[in-house]
């Protein structure tokens, strides 16, 4: 399959290179999200040599974005892996590694291409360990760079995690920082479950602090990123970031928003977002996914369940249109900005 | 591009292709065909009792596989796939296989999962509605046989992925074929046509891994012929990723066995994958929801009768002496195990409610548990009369 020019994007590949940008095992480094998975899967080639990578273009190029840069030059070609171009195939033989007792880790290079390996995900990876009735375990993580705001072209753009949190048997997460993405990467290879791993790929470029001696959730928590006391935003990914800008616009208007990042989509941790809209009494769901039958449909009908009494107003959703993705030079109206945000969150003050 | 009724022929090879590697002909008698040439030497050293234990095999699974459809037509299995008519193409190649070999079964393989160690109840398990698998693969009584999926072709795709693992890990051509190990997989005609197929032979080629691709062609993908699946035979196939591929007549055990074992060693000794095309038929239904008649003659049927497998290899057992007291032993043996299926199928008895929440994940899941709990008090609020 085709892909876009990696010129897409301010790539950092020139800048840096392969083994010498480990980051030592201890300390506080300032990463992009892409270099911090990149280290992420350094550590975990390192501590076990039943880690694989495979994919499409992860060897000598890398992957393209370079997550995987200087790997295969560290750790050789039998552990990160150029497969054929094939990606039933790519996850297909991944569940028989993992049968002869490897952690797979494959790269499906853009969202829209994971759909020719959708059947090995949903019919078979997701169903290995049920089927077995627990004989087998199925430690195999797809990682799928997803998500707009890079002016790509078709099948590059999407969001397609609704189809993998309906599907029993699968663990899907997305990290929203570098410092995220360096431990949930070694959380999902060591998770014994199959984890669908979204990275937010415009979130790839920019630098956060990532502190490589301590964890700081479990995989499967969600995290309160910002206080506040009127409403509640939450979302995942990419969005993480359109939700804080939204919420330190409306802090200049007066509105105190607290903002949740998902990080684990399937389970959800309802905890912290519970405990938040009791304390807000209102809550506004953001994604960029289309709206119907999605993510934000399962979380807004579970918190109106759970936190009925508590709420002043109905939880409002914020997402991409029912439409396909569409072409590049209209994303910005497709997504979701601060001010889409906004105008939920006005909306549900007015209840 | 859609064929005409006149251009469609039920098969696209036969039998009697001089191509196919054929030790025994349809009569039984001794008749290699030219392509069985590289093969005979190891088929002169077949003892007796290896020649008697194929024979036993294909009658025992026979008459098993009988009891079987029986069964579902009495509504004891909610569905049943019959292996009937393809047994010389499973025990030739499943007794090919060493013990530390691994299998990938479609889901018609019912004589090589016996074979190699699968009680035959297990698989009844599955068919009965009682799960989705019914055995370990990795238990070694199991003889590394792999559940049935009813995805057809996704399990090409496992396999080679299997033997990729196997390749990495140093575990064939090591020059100690005691040691090597390698994958057969099992698939059909139909499957042939599934995109995951030649995604493993792609993979299995570039990975040049320790595979055979075992294809039995019984000429029909439920009620499509095969021609409708290739315009060129399949064994063809096998060459184009650069493989050897062999085509063997499938209704011959001896045959079967020989290009099989020979395959599998090469691929065991680090030499790569491999493809064979056993010919054979599906001389029963497809499955028991299926009705052959609608789609095929009985013409065709009685043609293909008179190549079956098993009376094939009586008449040649007959003909170098084995004695009434052995087929008379099998016939006995064969009826327990049909005896043997029907009782214990009736004593399989019901699952408890909540299995259906086990090993959805491997670690604890919420949802799951959640889920679980609200059904059992669900459940346990009618009291008594539950």
């Amino acid at each position: 399959m085709t892909t876009t020019d990696t010129s897409t994007g301010p790539v950092t590949g020139g800048a840096v290179t392969g083994a010498g940008t480990t980051p030592a095992p201890s300390g506080v480094e300032n990463l992009p999200f892409s270099r911090a998975l990149n280290a992420g899967l350094r550590r975990a080639l390192a501590e076990s040599d039943r880690v694989l990578l495979l994919g499409e273009d992860i060897g000598p190029l890398g992957g393209v974005f370079r997550v995987t840069e200087g790997l295969q030059a560290e750790f050789g070609p039998r552990r990160v892996i150029d497969t054929p171009l094939a990606e039933s195939g790519i996850v297909g033989t991944a569940i028989g590694l993992a049968m002869a007792g490897f952690r797979p880790v494959c790269e499906i290079q853009f969202d829209g291409f994971v759909f020719p390996a959708f059947d090995q995900i949903t019919s078979q990876l997701a169903k290995i360990t049920y089927r077995h009735e627990g004989a087998l375990q199925m430690p195999v993580v797809i990682r799928i760079p997803y998500g707009g705001h890079i002016g790509a072209v078709e099948h590059h753009q999407e969001s397609p995690e609704a189809y993998f949190t309906h599907t029993p048997g699968l663990r899907v997460v997305s990290p929203s920082t570098p410092n995220d993405a360096y431990w949930m990467i070694q959380d999902a290879i060591a998770s014994p479950d199959p984890v669908i791993f979204l990275e937010p790929k415009s979130r790839y470029w920019p630098k956060g602090e990532v502190d490589t001696t301590a964890r700081a959730l479990p995989l499967h928590a969600s995290r309160i990123v910002r206080r506040g006391t009127d409403v509640t935003l939450v979302g995942h990914g990419a969005m993480v970031t359109t939700l804080l800008q939204a919420a330190a616009l409306a802090e200049s208007e007066g509105t105190s928003c607290e903002v949740v990042d998902l990080r684990s989509l399937s389970p959800v941790d309802y905890g912290p977002i519970l405990d938040s809209v009791r304390r807000t009494g209102r809550m506004v769901y953001a994604q960029e996914a289309p709206g119907f039958t999605s993510l934000g449909s399962e979380i807004s009908a579970t918190v109106m369940e759970r936190a009925f009494y508590a709420l002043e107003a109905p939880v409002l959703r914020v997402s991409g249109f029912d439409t396909p993705f569409p072409p590049a030079k209209l994303e910005g109206k497709y997504l979701p900005d601060a001010d889409r945000i906004l105008e939920a969150v006005d909306r549900a003050l007015a209840y | 591009m859609t064929p005409t009724e006149d251009s469609v022929p039920t098969h696209t090879s036969t039998p009697a292709d001089s191509a196919v590697v054929r030790i025994l002909a349809a009569d039984g008698t001794l008749t290699p065909s030219d392509a069985a040439e590289p093969y005979l030497a190891l088929v002169e050293a077949l003892t007796d009792a290896e020649l008697e234990g194929f024979y036993r095999d294909m009658v025992l699974i026979r008459a098993f596989d009988r009891q079987a459809t029986n069964l579902q037509r009495q509504g004891q299995l909610a569905l049943w796939p019959p292996s009937l008519g393809q047994e010389a193409a499973q025990v030739g190649s499943a007794r090919a296989a060493r013990p530390q070999d691994h299998i990938f079964p479609s889901y018609r393989e019912h004589v090589v999962a016996r074979i190699r160690g699968v009680d035959p109840i297990d698989i009844i398990r599955v068919m009965r509605g009682l799960t989705h698998g019914g055995w370990d693969p990795t238990d070694p009584r199991n003889g590394n046989t792999h559940i049935y999926t009813l995805v057809l072709g996704s399990q090409t795709l496992h396999a080679t992925g299997l033997a990729m693992g196997l390749v990495f890990d140093g575990r064939c051509g090591t020059g100690d074929p005691e040691r090597d190990e390698a994958v057969i997989v099992y698939y059909g005609d139909g499957a042939s046509s599934q995109g995951d197929v030649h995604e493993a032979m792609v993979f299995a080629a570039s990975f040049q891994t320790p595979e055979v691709f075992f294809l039995q062609n019984n000429q029909w993908a439920i009620s499509v012929p095969v021609a409708t699946q290739s315009r060129s035979p399949l064994h063809k196939r096998g060459a184009g990723y650069g493989m050897p591929s062999i085509p063997v007549d499938g209704n011959d055990v001896i045959a079967s066995w020989a290009v099989t074992k020979v395959a599998l060693d090469e691929a065991r000794a680090g030499q790569g994958p491999r493809a064979i095309e056993a010919l054979t038929y599906r001389m029963g239904a497809h499955t028991t929801s299926d009705d052959p008649t609608k789609y095929r003659t009985s013409e065709e049927e009685r043609s293909w009768a008179r190549r079956d497998p098993i009376e094939r290899m009586h008449a040649f057992l007959r003909g170098r002496g084995a004695s009434d007291a052995f087929f008379a032993d099998v016939e006995a043996e064969a009826e327990a195990v049909a005896d043997d299926a029907r009782i214990r199928t009736t004593q399989l008895g019901t699952i408890p409610v909540d299995t259906m929440f086990d090993n959805v994940y491997s670690e604890a899941h919420p949802l799951v548990d959640q889920q679980r709990q609200w059904f059992a008090e669900y459940e346990a609020s009618f009291g008594e009369d539950s």
